[in-house]
C-alpha cells in the first residue's frame, strides 16, 4: 500500500526507514520509490535516530473510533509532534513525554515500531 | 481579444443555522434569492457551476429551478468547491461563452462530521489506529510553531474568536449569534494545545448563490454590480505543511495561500494595501492570524500589535471576517467560499446592515484554505 510504514526494526536497528532522491537529495518518510519533489527514483535510507522537536500539541479528547483504537487501559491524553531530523525531514510521531515537558527545540530520540513513529526525551 | 469584465449582479444566501431543510432545498432557495437580487429569471442563465461535499449533486437542482437545457457542471473539490465553481463561471463570462452564469455552493454536515479514512489519503492504517488522523491536531501544531516563531499570544487567539462571535451577533444569517468574550473562550476547554473549544468552527449547513454577468448585461440591469477582478485556485507546492502529513520537509514552509493570494492580486492589478475589507479562512483562530500574513496584509508577527487593538474589527483599519467567518457561521464545505464572496459583495454595495464597514469600502478580498493544501482567492471592487 502507498505510504505504508513498512518499518522492520530489526533491519534498521529501530531507526525509521525513509528514502532519499538520487538526483535532488530530498529525503522523505515513509520510504517512497519516487521523489516527492522531482518524481525521480529514490533509494531507501535509514533515518537518524535523534532529532529536535519542531512543533507539538496534546490530543486532549479521544479521537473517533474507528479508525482510532484506544489502548487497553482506555484513552488518556497524549502528546504528538513533528521531530526534525538531520536528513531534512520533520517526522510526525507520538511523543512519550508529559505535555508539560514539551518544548520546541528539545532533543528527542525517535524509533520505528509496531505503528506510527514514537519519540521520547533524549539523554543529553 | 480582450477578455470580458465579470460582474456580480446577484447574490443569495440562506441562514447558516441548523434547520430541518436538506442541502438541496437550501441551494434552491439561495439560487432564487440571487436571481431575484439580480432581477433576472432562471431562463436567462446560460451556464451554471456548483457543488457540495456531502449534500448531493448541484446539477439536479434544475428539477426545481426549471429545465431550460443549459450546461450545469458539478464541482466537487473539497474546501475549494465554491472557489472552483466560481472560477468556471468567471471563465464562461470572460470567454464570451455566456453573458449570465451561476455559481452555487451548498452543504449540510451532521454534528461531528468529517471521518477521514487513512486509505483515502494514501496513509498507513497505523495513523488512524494510533490517533494521528485528527484535523484539529494539525491546526494546533501549525499555530503552535507560528506562536513560537513570531510571538503570538494565546490571548490574541481568543480575541480572534471574540470578534467572530461579536460579528455573528450582527449578522442575521450567522449560526452562532451569542457574544463570547476572550476570557470565556480561553476557559472553554483545551482541544489541542493551544486551541480551545470556542476557537474552532464546526461542520454546519448553508447555501450561497452568485449570479455573474458581462458588462453589457450589467449596464442594462442597472443597480450596483460589483466587479470580480480576480478568482484564483491553487494547490500546494513541495515544502508546504499540511493536514495528515506523516512528514514535512525542513526549512520555512511554502504556502499555497500565499501563492493564490499573490496571483489574485497580480490578476486584479491591486495589492493587499489597496483592500478595504477581507474575508480570510478561519477554521480556527490561529488560521485567521496566519492567513493575515500569508495573504500579505501584514508582516509575520505584526498580528500581535494589530488584533488586540481592534484593527481587524468592523471599525478597524483592516476589517476581517465581518460576517463572523467560519467560527460564527460554521463550515458547510461547499458553501463556505461563496459565503465569503457574498459578504464582500454586500459590503461593497453598502448593504451589510448592522455589520456594514463604515466609510463606503470600495475593494474586498476573499481567501479559502483547505485540505490537502488548496487555496482559492478573489479580489472584488465597486
Amino acid at each position: 500500500m502507498e505510504g505504508a510504514l513498512s518499518a522492520v526494526p530489526s533491519e534498521t536497528g529501530g531507526r525509521l526507514r525513509g528514502s532519499r532522491c538520487a538526483d535532488c537529495a530530498v529525503a522523505a518518510y515513509p520510504a517512497d520509490p519516487a521523489c516527492p519533489r522531482c518524481g525521480g527514483p529514490a533509494e531507501p535510507v535509514a533515518l537518524s535516530g535523534t532529532g529536535t522537536l519542531w512543533t507539538w500539541t496534546v490530543q486532549r479528547y479521544a479521537p473517533k473510533s474507528p479508525p482510532y483504537v484506544p489502548p487497553a487501559a482506555g484513552f488518556a491524553p497524549f502528546t504528538v509532534g513533528y521531530v526534525e531530523l538531520a536528513e531534512g525531514v520533520r517526522v510526525l510521531a507520538v511523543l512519550d513525554i508529559r505535555p508539560e515537558d514539551a518544548e520546541i527545540g528539545m532533543p528527542l530520540t525517535i524509533t520505528a515500531g509496531d505503528g506510527v513513529p514514537r519519540a521520547t526525551g533524549a539523554v543529553v | 481579444m480582450t477578455a470580458e469584465d465579470v460582474l456580480v449582479c446577484g447574490a443569495g444566501i440562506t441562514s447558516f443555522a441548523r434547520t430541518e431543510e436538506s442541502g438541496r432545498q437550501l441551494a434552491v432557495r439561495a439560487v432564487r434569492d440571487a436571481l431575484a437580487d439580480a432581477g433576472l429569471p432562471w431562463a436567462r442563465v446560460r451556464a451554471a457551476y456548483g457543488g457540495s461535499d456531502a449534500a448531493g449533486n448541484a446539477d439536479t437542482l434544475v428539477a426545481e429551478l426549471g429545465l431550460t437545457g443549459i450546461p450545469f457542471t458539478n464541482v466537487r473539490n473539497g474546501c475549494a468547491t465554491g472557489g472552483s465553481a466560481l472560477v468556471s463561471a468567471v471563465d464562461a463570462i470572460r470567454s464570451g461563452a455566456a453573458d449570465v452564469a451561476l455559481a452555487v455552493g451548498f452543504d449540510k454536515h451532521p454534528r461531528g462530521a468529517f471521518d477521514p479514512r487513512p486509505a483515502d489519503w494514501g496513509l498507513d492504517e497505523a495513523y488512524g489506529r494510533d490517533g494521528l488522523m485528527v484535523t484539529t491536531q494539525f491546526f494546533a501544531m501549525k499555530i503552535q510553531r507560528y506562536m513560537h516563531d513570531y510571538g503570538i499570544s494565546p490571548r490574541t487567539l481568543a480575541l480572534v474568536a471574540e470578534k467572530a462571535y461579536a460579528n455573528g451577533v450582527l449578522n442575521p444569517h450567522a449560526w452562532r449569534r451569542k457574544p463570547l468574550d476572550a476570557t470565556e473562550i480561553l476557559a472553554s476547554g483545551m482541544v489541542n494545545d493551544p486551541l480551545t473549544r470556542y476557537m474552532f468552527c464546526s461542520p454546519g449547513q448553508g447555501a450561497v448563490a452568485l449570479v455573474l454577468c458581462s458588462r453589457a448585461v450589467a449596464r442594462r440591469l442597472g443597480g450596483t454590480a460589483v466587479a470580480l477582478r480576480a478568482a484564483v485556485v491553487r494547490t500546494r507546492r513541495f515544502g508546504s505543511f499540511e493536514v495528515f502529513s506523516p512528514w514535512a520537509p525542513s526549512g520555512t514552509p511554502t504556502s499555497v495561500t500565499a501563492d493564490a493570494a499573490q496571483l489574485a492580486f497580480e490578476a486584479a492589478g491591486l495589492g493587499p494595501g489597496d483592500i478595504d475589507v477581507c474575508q480570510l479562512q478561519d477554521t480556527e483562530s490561529g488560521a485567521e492570524v496566519m492567513h493575515m500574513a500569508e495573504c500579505g496584509f501584514c508582516a509575520h508577527g505584526d498580528q500581535e500589535s494589530l488584533i488586540p487593538f481592534g484593527a481587524t474589527g468592523i471599525g478597524g483599519s483592516l476589517p476581517v471576517n465581518t460576517d463572523g467567518g467560519c467560527i460564527a457561521n460554521g463550515e458547510p464545505i461547499g458553501a463556505s467560499g461563496l459565503r465569503q464572496v457574498h459578504e464582500i459583495v454586500q459590503q461593497l454595495r453598502g448593504r451589510a446592515g448592522e455589520r456594514q464597514v463604515p466609510g463606503g469600502p470600495a475593494t474586498g478580498f476573499t481567501h479559502v484554505y483547505g485540505a490537502p493544501g488548496v487555496s482559492a482567492c478573489t479580489v472584488l471592487t465597486r
